[in-house]
C-alpha cells in the first residue's frame, strides 16, 4: 500500500483546490492542465516505460473526442456510455496502429513517423467524412445535466478530470510494480536481450500501446465533454501530440508523476508568457520551445529526475556534514 | 554415454554471398559442459543466435529435448528453458542490478515478490550481492559479465549458452568466475560455452567442437583437440603444424 501514498497525497491535495479557490479562471486552468496531463500520462506508459516514442498520440485524443461526440448526436447514445466507448476506440487504435507497426519491426524514428503519418491521415478523414461533420465539426447539445455528463459548476468537471487523471496515475503505478511493467522497461532498456530472457516484446509493445491508446483517448472524451465542440484540427491535430509528449519529457518521462508535473508547469508557463505578452499569436509554443531545450539541457531525466538528482547531491553533501557533527 | 539436449543438425545460415555457418552439426550433453573454440570469425556466435532463435537457419535442423525447435523465436526458447548471454554484454543500463535480474527472474515467477526473492538468490549466487542496488551502468567490465550470467540464470534454464563470459576479464576475475561456472554445471544446468581462454575450457569443458570458417574441423575431449594438426593450422595458418612438429622433433 505504501507506494500508493504519494498518489493518494496529492489526489487530495488537488481535490481541495474548488474549495478554496473559487476563480473560474483558475479552475479552468487546473482543467485544461489536468487534461492535457491524462494525455500526457497515456503516452507516458508507451513513450515513457515502453521507450517508443509516438508522434501521433493525436489518433487517440482525436477517437476519442469524435467518438464520444458523434454517439451523442448522431445515435443518441447516453453521454456516460459514449464516453466509455470513446475509451474503448481509444484502445481499439492502439491496437491496430500497434499491430501493423510492431508487428512490421518499425523502431526509434520509423515508429514516430509512422505514428504521425497515422494522425494525420485520420486528421484528412475526418475533415471529410460526413459522420464526423467534415469541415464544420460536430457540437454537443448544451444539456447540464449530470446524466448528459455536464455539469453547471467548472469545479464538478475538475473533480471529473481529477478522478480520471488520479485513475491513471494508478494504472502506471500498478504496471510499474507488476511483471508486465518490467518486461516494458526491459525492452526500452533493449530489446534484444529482453527477448533472450524470454520477453515477447512485439505482445508487450501491442499491451502498452493499447492501455496508453485508452488513456490518451479519455483524455479528448474529456474535451469534448467540457469543449461540447470537435472538428479534425482540434481533435487529430499535432498541437495534442505534441502536447502529449512534451509533458512528460518536461516533467520526467518514465516517472509517475512525471506528465502531471510536466502539464502544470507548462500549462502555467504558457499562461505567464501570454500575461506578459498580451495575445501574441504562437508565443506559447515558443515558451513551449524553451522550456523543453532548458529542461533537456540541465536535467534529460525531467523535472523529477532533476530533483532526485539534486537530493542526491545534497544527501552526498550532508552526510559528511552529518558525520562531521557527530564526531 | 549422456542424453542429448541440444542437436544441431547440418545448420546453414548465408548471409548474401557469404556463408558464415556451413553444415554445421554437433550436439551438447545434457548436464555436461560443452566448448566451442575456433579463430575470430569461424561462425561461432552465429551459430549461437541460430540456436537461440535471433537468426534463422537457411538449412538444417536445431532439436532441443527431442523437439525441432528450428527458426522458434528467442523468447519462446527462452520459455523452453533455453538462455544465452551475449558476447558484447547488453545490460539494461537505466536499470538496477536488482531490476535487470528480475526480469529474468518474471519468466517463471509472475508475482513480483516471488520474482524479487528470486532474484536476490540469483544475484548472490553470481557474487553480485552487494551491488544489487547499484545502477547496471555503474558495473566493471567483470560485474556487467557477472550480471549477463545472472539474469540468464534467473530464466531457470536447462541450456545455458555462454558467449566468451570470460573476455575482457583479468587472470584474477577469471579464476573467480570459472567456479561458478562449474557449479552451474554440478546443479544440473547443460552449458556450451564459446570462449578464448583456453586455460578455461580445458579446465571446465568435457567436450570440445573446434569451428573454423564455418565448418567444424575437430571435435573431442580438449587434450585431444588441442593436439589436432587441423586445429592447429585453423589457428597459425597453414602449414604450422608441420612446422611446429619439426621443431619439436629437433
Amino acid at each position: 500500500m505504501k507506494e500508493f501514498a504519494p498518489i493518494a497525497i496529492v489526489a487530495a491535495l488537488l481535490g481541495a483546490v474548488p474549495l478554496l479557490v473559487h476563480s473560474n479562471v483558475v479552475l479552468n486552468f487546473l482543467v485544461v492542465a489536468l487534461m492535457i496531463a491524462l494525455a500526457g500520462q497515456g503516452w507516458n506508459i508507451l513513450g515513457g516505460y515502453g521507450g517508443q516514442y509516438s508522434f501521433g498520440h493525436a489518433a487517440f485524443f482525436g477517437t476519442g473526442a469524435y467518438v464520444t461526440a458523434v454517439l451523442q448526436v448522431r445515435y443518441g447514445v447516453n453521454a456516460w456510455l459514449a464516453f466509455a466507448c470513446g475509451i474503448a476506440a481509444g484502445a481499439a487504435v492502439g491496437a491496430v496502429v500497434g499491430g501493423l507497426t510492431f508487428r512490421s519491426g518499425l523502431r526509434g524514428s520509423y515508429f514516430a513517423l509512422v505514428t504521425l503519418a497515422f494522425a494525420e491521415v485520420l486528421r484528412i478523414l475526418a475533415s471529410v467524412a460526413p459522420i464526423t461533420g467534415a469541415g464544420v465539426g460536430t457540437l454537443i447539445k448544451l444539456d447540464l445535466r449530470a446524466q448528459a455528463l455536464q455539469f453547471q459548476s467548472r469545479a464538478v468537471f475538475y473533480w471529473v478530470i481529477l478522478a480520471l487523471v488520479t485513475l491513471a496515475l494508478l494504472i502506471t503505478r500498478l504496471i510499474e510494480r507488476s511483471r508486465f511493467g518490467a518486461w516494458l522497461t526491459a525492452v526500452r532498456e533493449n530489446e534484444d536481450a529482453a527477448m533472450a530472457l524470454g520477453v515477447d516484446a512485439t505482445t508487450v509493445k501491442l499491451g502498452a500501446m493499447v492501455i496508453s491508446g485508452a488513456i490518451t483517448a479519455a483524455a479528448g472524451c474529456f474535451y469534448v465533454q467540457y469543449f461540447l465542440f470537435i472538428d479534425s484540427g482540434i481533435a487529430y491535430g499535432t498541437w495534442i501530440s505534441i502536447e502529449a509528449l512534451l509533458t512528460p519529457i518536461i516533467g520526467g518521462v518514465g516517472t509517475v508523476f512525471g506528465p502531471l508535473l510536466g502539464a502544470l508547469v507548462v500549462k502555467a508557463l504558457g499562461e505567464a508568457a501570454q500575461a506578459v505578452t498580451g495575445d501574441a499569436p504562437g508565443l506559447d509554443l515558443v515558451v513551449y520551445g524553451c522550456v523543453l531545450v532548458v529542461v533537456i539541457w540541465f536535467t534529460p531525466r525531467g523535472l523529477i529526475g532533476g530533483i532526485s538528482e539534486l537530493r542526491g547531491r545534497f544527501g552526498r553533501l550532508a552526510a559528511p556534514m552529518r558525520e562531521i557533527g557527530h564526531g | 554415454m549422456a542424453e542429448q539436449l541440444l542437436v544441431v543438425d547440418r545448420v546453414t545460415r548465408r548471409f548474401g554471398g557469404l556463408l558464415a555457418v556451413n553444415a554445421v552439426s554437433l550436439s551438447a550433453a545434457e548436464g555436461r559442459i560443452t566448448a566451442l573454440i575456433g579463430p575470430n570469425g569461424a561462425g561461432k556466435t552465429t551459430l549461437f543466435a541460430l540456436i537461440s532463435g535471433f537468426l534463422k537457419p537457411s538449412d538444417g535442423t536445431v532439436r532441443y529435448c527431442g523437439e525441432d525447435v528450428t527458426g522458434e523465436p528467442p523468447y519462446r526458447l527462452a520459455r523452453r528453458g533455453v538462455a544465452r548471454t551475449f558476447q558484447i554484454v547488453q545490460p539494461f543500463a537505466a536499470l538496477s542490478v536488482r531490476e535487470n535480474i528480475l526480469v529474468g527472474a518474471h519468466l517463471h515467477h509472475r508475482a513480483r515478490s516471488a520474482a524479487l526473492q528470486a532474484a536476490e538468490q540469483v544475484g548472490r549466487e553470481v557474487g553480485l550481492a552487494d551491488m544489487l542496488d547499484r545502477p547496471a551502468s555503474a558495473l566493471t567490465v567483470a560485474g556487467r559479465k557477472r550480471l549477463e550470467l545472472a539474469r540468464a540464470l534467473a530464466t531457470e534454464p536447462k541450456l545455458l549458452l555462454l558467449d566468451e563470459v570470460l573476455a575482457g576479464l583479468n587472470p584474477s576475475e577469471i579464476r573467480d568466475i570459472v567456479p561458478v561456472i562449474r557449479g552451474l554445471c554440478g546443479r544440473g544446468i547443460t552449458i556450451m560455452m564459446i570462449e578464448h581462454v583456453m586455460q578455461a575450457v580445458m579446465s571446465l569443458a568435457e567436450h570440445v567442437f573446434v569451428l573454423a570458417e564455418g565448418r567444424v574441423i575437430a571435435e573431442g575431449t580438449p587434450v585431444q583437440v588441442a593436439a589436432d594438426p587441423a586445429v592447429v593450422e585453423a589457428y597459425l595458418g597453414h602449414g604450422a603444424a608441420a612446422k611446429l612438429g619439426a621443431a619439436h622433433g629437433h
